[in-house]
């Protein structure tokens, strides 16, 4: 089996979520860039998992802790962004500099 | 009608060692020591505040000593303890304890008198300053004096000597808050020292050429004619005896105890009667056959008896003009140290001790009447008293009877061991080794018993006759105060049968024990002869002193003015002496040795010291201005300064936007990844 195609898609998500966690303005865009990076960590785990034929299967074992840590990380990210957005009518990323000097 | 017979090595006659009784003796110093230690600690918690433990150990001693003296009265009791202490050499240092004739008298002595001083004690300080300190240091001075009567060997008597003078300087000083109390406890306390470097000179000839400390060896080594001790007897004996001139007060040392009336009137009566000032005699009763055997001390005993006659005539002279009357009482002991002394000079053991015995108690017995009329008219002198046998008739009676007996009048205490001393002059001047010079001594011993007579008589009349010129209402002191004083007549009425020649001489028995009494010659009948002139000197003393100073108040005191040109100043100045010492020895010492000692701090000491400290400030200066302020808190401002700028510089960076926070990250990462690939 080759690998490559998988490592190519991965590099390909998760430089697409790179550029969203960097451009995007909306905090909930933000988060999303977010989830595409880490959807594209999981490709390489799973990718290599099945590559090395791993007895333990340990590359989908952290591919799921990668998704249960993901999906906790959405719920407390939304929660502080809808919080935010309650308190400033905005939930415009550049206007949050509260851990400026 | 002049028996005399001569002691000899006494240990043919049967003695016992007094069993338990006499082992267990180490108590006697050890019980007031302990007291003391108790007291200065816990006593100002007690009830009477530290004086019941003063007094219980004096108890104690009083109770141990007349249960020794009556067991020592049935049947001698000779014994010796000791524990090792330490081994210096070939010398062995051990703590001892004598029991025999001559200590079991002193702890008789030095208990009885010091626990009815002790007693009275509690009346006449009660409301005086530092009152547990005060039994703090009685009680040292108690035990510190049963330490050096209970030393078998001439070290453990140092230290006893030694303390007693601690303690005396202590009590003599009660009252320092007064300059003048102060110099007098100084100046006993030098006045001693200087004999006491006799004592210890004497201590080393001595011991080093026996070989042992012990007064038995020393005593062997005489009684068999040891050669190299024979060599050096003179100037170690006479060294011993300086030691005693300063402790027994002898004249020139005599300076310290008239001043020693700075203290409290019971320390007076405790240091004139049983402590002290005995010391002196007592040694020279405990090195009697040293002083006494041809070859050794003889040639001392003629310095001995000179310095005791001199002694006696010429302080019982000044005590005939003080106005003071502590200090009438404080001449009137040197007089009868004095006759203490004469005695032991005339080869008389029994006699000088029977006299320091019945001396002990009617001297505390005037001391501490002094202390109660004093206590009652707030002042010493006699002018201030007068018609005090009205106001004060148990004082009266009692100091009546003390002043009776120091006089010497028959049949109390005093006339008995007066007589025993004057008879065994008369023995040596006859029939002993003193010829003329004993006899001379002798018309002096008799001269002193009249002035003695003389004095005791004027300070009845002035204390006790005429009319009050003081202030306030005397009366007699509390019972505490008075009852010691009856006690103490008792025995300035009973003291001197113990010793009757020809009649009772259980005395000369219970201090004649063993080789300590060798070469002694007591009377073994009495001498009608002496006697009668003694008493006859004694009552002229007594009616001439009647005939000046009985009458109303107005005239005594003018007569008490009485006048001979030339000797009256030389009396009130008391010889020039204390001049003689101020000028003589003091004022060259504080002159030119002050002045040198001045000009070396001046010179010497300052100038070093300033150098020192010249040289501390450049250094000074060089580590703070130099060092300190130009290169190290150059460098610490120097790092906190560009610290402090890097951060100013820095702090741009924080904008606090999570997106550039998130490309410094990235490109972070970058960074290691391809640092990484470049160096696989």
């Amino acid at each position: 089996m080759i690998v490559n195609q998988f490592l190519v898609l991965a590099a390909a998500l998760f430089s697409l979520g790179v550029y969203g966690v960097m451009v995007r303005r909306n905090a909930v865009l933000v988060l999303l860039s977010v989830e595409l990076m880490l959807a594209a960590v999981n490709i390489n785990l799973v990718a290599f998992g099945a590559h090395l034929q791993d007895t333990l299967v340990s590359g989908q074992v952290f591919a799921l802790f990668v998704l249960a840590v993901a999906a906790a990380e959405v719920g407390v990210g939304l929660a502080i962004i809808v919080l935010i957005f309650r308190n400033r009518q905005s939930a415009n990323v550049d206007e949050l500099d509260l851990m400026r000097w | 009608m002049n028996a005399f017979s001569t002691m000899v090595l006494a240990a043919d006659v049967p003695y016992t060692d007094g069993g338990m009784l006499a082992q267990m003796a180490w108590l006697i110093p050890v019980v007031p020591l302990v007291a003391m230690f108790a007291i200065v600690f816990f006593g100002k918690r007690l009830p009477y505040r530290g004086w019941e433990l003063a007094v219980f150990s004096m108890g104690f001693v009083a109770a141990y000593g007349i249960v020794l003296f009556v067991a020592n009265a049935a049947s001698g009791i000779v014994y010796e303890g000791a524990i090792e202490v330490a081994t210096i050499g070939s010398f062995t240092i051990e703590w001892g304890w004598v029991v025999d004739g001559l200590s079991i008298m002193m702890y008789t002595v030095v208990g009885v008198v010091g626990l009815l001083v002790f007693i009275y004690a509690k009346g006449y300080m009660a409301d005086e300053v530092r009152y547990t300190w005060f039994f703090a240091s009685f009680t040292l001075f108690g035990g510190a004096m049963l330490v050096l009567v209970s030393a078998a060997n001439m070290i453990q008597l140092i230290v006893g000597w030694e303390l007693v003078g601690v303690a005396s300087y202590l009590l003599i000083g009660h009252y320092w808050e007064d300059h003048e109390n102060n110099a007098a406890a100084i100046k006993a306390f030098i006045t001693n020292k200087v004999a006491d470097v006799g004592l210890v000179i004497g201590v080393i000839i001595i011991g080093v050429t026996v070989g042992s400390f012990r007064f038995d060896d020393v005593l062997a080594a005489v009684a068999n004619g040891d050669s190299a001790l024979a060599q050096v007897a003179f100037w170690g004996g006479l060294a011993l005896f300086i030691g005693a001139m300063g402790k027994s007060a002898q004249f020139p040392l005599h300076v310290w105890l008239p001043d020693a009336m700075a203290g409290p009137t019971p320390v007076s009566a405790l240091m004139h009667a049983a402590t002290m000032v005995t010391a002196g005699v007592y040694l020279l009763g405990r090195m009697f056959p040293f002083y006494q055997s041809e070859m050794f001390g003889a040639d001392v005993k003629t310095i001995i008896i000179v310095i005791g006659a001199l002694t006696l005539l010429l302080t019982g002279l000044i005590a005939l003009v003080q106005t003071d009357i502590k200090k009438v009482l404080a001449y009137s002991t040197l007089s009868q140290l004095g006759y203490m002394v004469v005695a032991m000079g005339a080869g008389a053991y029994t006699a000088g001790l029977f006299h320091l015995f019945t001396h002990a108690f009617f001297k505390a017995l005037l001391f501490l009447g002094a202390g109660a009329v004093i206590h009652a008219v707030h002042s010493n002198e006699m002018t201030d008293m007068g018609g005090l046998r009205k106001y004060m008739p148990g004082t009266y009676k009692t100091f009546l009877i003390g002043s009776l007996a120091l006089a010497g009048i028959f049949p109390l205490a005093g006339f008995w061991s007066k007589d025993e001393i004057l008879a065994s002059i008369q023995y040596d001047a006859t029939s002993g080794t003193g010829g003329t010079l004993a006899s001379f001594v002798l018309v002096v011993a008799i001269v002193g018993a009249f002035i003695t007579a003389f004095y005791m008589a004027r300070t009845v009349y002035l204390t006790f006759f005429g009319e009050y010129k003081g202030h306030g209402h005397p009366h007699d002191p509390k019972p505490v105060m008075l009852y010691p004083l009856y006690a103490l007549a008792f025995f300035a009425v009973v003291a001197g049968f113990v010793n009757m020649p020809g009649i009772f001489t259980g005395f000369t028995d219970w201090v004649g024990t063993r080789m300590f009494a060798a070469g002694d010659h007591h009377a073994e009948s009495l001498n009608l002869v002496v006697a009668v002139i003694g008493l006859a000197a004694a009552g002229a003393g007594i009616a001439l002193g009647t005939r000046l100073w009985r009458g109303d108040a107005a005239t005594q005191e003018e007569r008490d003015r009485f006048r001979i040109a030339g000797l009256y100043p030389l009396l009130e100045r008391k010889y020039f002496i204390d001049d003689l010492y101020l000028g003589g020895v003091v004022g060259p010492i504080k002159g030119p040795v002050a002045r040198f000692v001045d000009w070396t701090n001046t010179y010497v000491i300052d100038s070093v010291v300033n150098g020192v400290a010249a040289v501390s400030m450049t250094l000074g200066r060089f580590v703070y201005g130099g060092l300190d302020q130009r290169g190290i808190d150059l460098a610490a401002n120097a790092i906190a300064g560009g610290a402090s700028e890097a951060g100013e510089a820095l702090r741009y960076t924080t904008t606090g936007k999570v997106q550039q926070y998130v490309g410094a990250v990235f490109l972070g990462a970058i960074v290691l990844v391809v640092g990484f690939l470049i160096v696989t």
